[in-house]
């Protein structure tokens, strides 16, 4: 079906905080593209991101990255093999600069990051311009910049991004999506998590739509926006 | 004012003791909030390796056997009665660090026969009388506050400019996005009591050249004290700790030079009773939002 998958996961069940949050759903992320999942609060599509991230041990299940299974690894093995999470609600160290908290994305590497430092300053002038303020002086939108250019620095193959857009102004919001087209357009695949279906249906390749645990629907972007079911459950459309 | 002389060079000097410990205290509280029962013990045990060790081998081994000694005991309470309940509600670790410290003071006993050892070989030259201004002190007066502040100087620079400093800063605000990061949190938080104990054997060394003997309850006073001084100057931060240990050992002796010895601890205390009333964050302390 697909050129390349760079994530699959294979009957994932994970338990969190006592309750099943998922229950066996499995997905491909094909290499370069933008996935989306998204599902109303409490789904457990952050769960699953968790989970990937190795922040989360599951019940059962597989995750295999490039063909290698997550499971059982430490969260920054799976940086060093190149995934990051962008977590939900930003969660910048408001106590470290705006450059310590880049510096710090870097964080495993041992060669030359200045060139991505460069990069992350290019695709976020805002970021230079305050690179020693700390990062909680920032404003939420520059937050959420700060920890999409923090994810960077790890020069990531795969970025997961957890709610966004989250209370962010719609102007910013549509910023946050021009640059994840960006990120991607330089080759990193994106799965992107969104309560925003919208946005995240109209920027996505691929979407799957989850539902108390499972996954219910897949598809392009654009299918599942013209779906019924989408429409009225997560895109607010009335018939 | 000649007469207060000798006191205030003796408060800076225990200032500087006490800011030794009290960095420990206000490291591993930023990082796990946990106040350390134990470090205390840490101090007093750094005590003992030094007469032991005196004893039979030149100073520049025994000194620097302290030191690593101490550190590594650090790191073993860590990894021993920490480590194991990190997803454990608080009170539990707070209890395991209380369990920590009798058990360190008991280990002492069984070692000592319960008996002061006398410092019978204390470090030359820092113990050699010198003249200040006409007040006859020792080396040790001059040497410790120096030495902490020069020991101050390079934490500052480990934990601002350095990757596991920069590491340590993060985790103390956020596990979990300090692992996203790559940061493994199990060797910070290790790394942390390692520089903490490090520092109060450093404390220790300087403080034993004044005293005629280790007992196992040695380390019980200084350790309180030094963690007053951490609650003053605001726990979780370094300045704050220092300051708060420089005042507070000022304040003692300046108490005790204008003749009322009696009073120079309960001062002490009734300073940690007003700080936690009037300004809990201490000084320099951050606010309480994300703490107990």
């Amino acid at each position: 079906m697909s050129m390349e998958d760079i994530l699959q996961i294979r009957d994932l069940y994970v338990s969190y905080g006592g309750i099943e949050a998922v229950k066996g759903i499995s997905l491909h992320v094909e290499r370069g593209k933008i996935v989306t999942l998204i599902g109303s609060n409490g789904a457990g599509k952050s769960t699953t991101l968790k989970t990937v991230a190795g922040l989360v041990r599951p019940k059962s299940g597989q995750i295999l990255f490039e063909g290698e299974d997550l499971v059982g690894r430490s969260t920054d093995q799976i940086v060093a093999r190149g995934v990051t999470l962008v977590p939900e609600g930003r969660r910048v160290f408001p106590n470290l600069t705006v450059k310590e908290n880049l510096r710090i994305g870097a964080y495993l590497r041992k060669d030359d990051y200045s060139r991505d430092l460069a990069w992350v300053y290019e695709l976020f002038p805002r970021l230079k311009e305050r690179e020693w303020q700390p990062a909680g002086t920032l404003s939420g939108g520059e937050q959420q910049m700060l920890a999409v250019g923090r994810a960077l620095m790890a020069k990531p193959k795969l970025v997961m991004m957890d709610e966004p857009s989250l209370g962010l102004a719609p102007l910013i919001v549509k910023g946050i999506f021009s640059i994840i087209r960006e990120i991607n357009r330089q080759g990193i695949t994106v799965l992107l998590i969104e309560q925003n279906a919208n946005m995240a249906l109209k920027t996505a390749d691929w979407a799957y739509v989850m539902q108390t645990g499972s996954l219910i629907l897949e598809g392009t972007g654009q299918e599942l926006a013209d779906d019924e079911t989408v429409k009225s459950a997560y895109l607010g459309v009335k018939k | 004012m000649q007469k207060l002389l000798p006191y205030i060079l003796n408060g800076i000097s225990a200032g500087g003791q006490y800011a030794l410990i009290s960095i420990g205290y206000t490291l591993v509280y930023g990082i796990l909030r946990l106040i350390n029962f134990a470090h205390g013990d840490v101090f007093m045990v750094a005590g003992l390796i030094l007469v032991y060790s005196s004893a039979t081998l030149p100073f520049y081994f025994s000194i620097p056997l302290v030191l690593v000694c101490t550190a590594v005991l650090g790191f073993v309470i860590e990894r021993a009665a920490y480590k194991p309940l990190r997803s454990a509600p608080r009170m539990s670790l707070m209890i395991s660090a209380i369990g920590v410290s009798y058990l360190i003071q008991n280990l002492a006993f069984y070692l000592t026969g319960g008996l002061p050892q006398p410092v019978t070989r204390p470090i030359p030259w820092v113990s050699g009388m010198v003249t200040v201004l006409g007040a006859s002190t020792k080396r040790v007066t001059l040497v410790t506050p120096v030495l902490t502040l020069a020991l101050v100087l390079v934490l500052l620079w480990l934990t601002r400019r350095t990757r596991i400093g920069i590491g340590m800063r993060a985790a103390s605000r956020d596990f979990e996005t300090a692992q996203l990061m790559g940061v493994k949190i199990n060797s910070v938080i290790s790394f942390t009591f390692v520089v903490g104990s490090f520092l109060a054997a450093v404390g220790s060394l300087l403080y034993f050249t004044n005293y005629p003997n280790v007992a196992i309850t040695s380390g019980a006073m200084p350790g309180l004290k030094a963690f007053v001084a951490a609650v003053f100057g605001g726990i979780g931060s370094i300045p704050g700790a220092v300051v708060g240990a420089f005042l507070i050992g000022l304040s003692e002796e300046i108490i005790k030079g204008l003749g009322y010895s009696t009073f120079s601890d309960a001062f002490t205390f009734a300073l940690l009773i007003v700080i936690l009333c009037v300004k809990p964050t201490g000084l320099f302390g951050e606010s309480a939002a994300d703490k107990v």
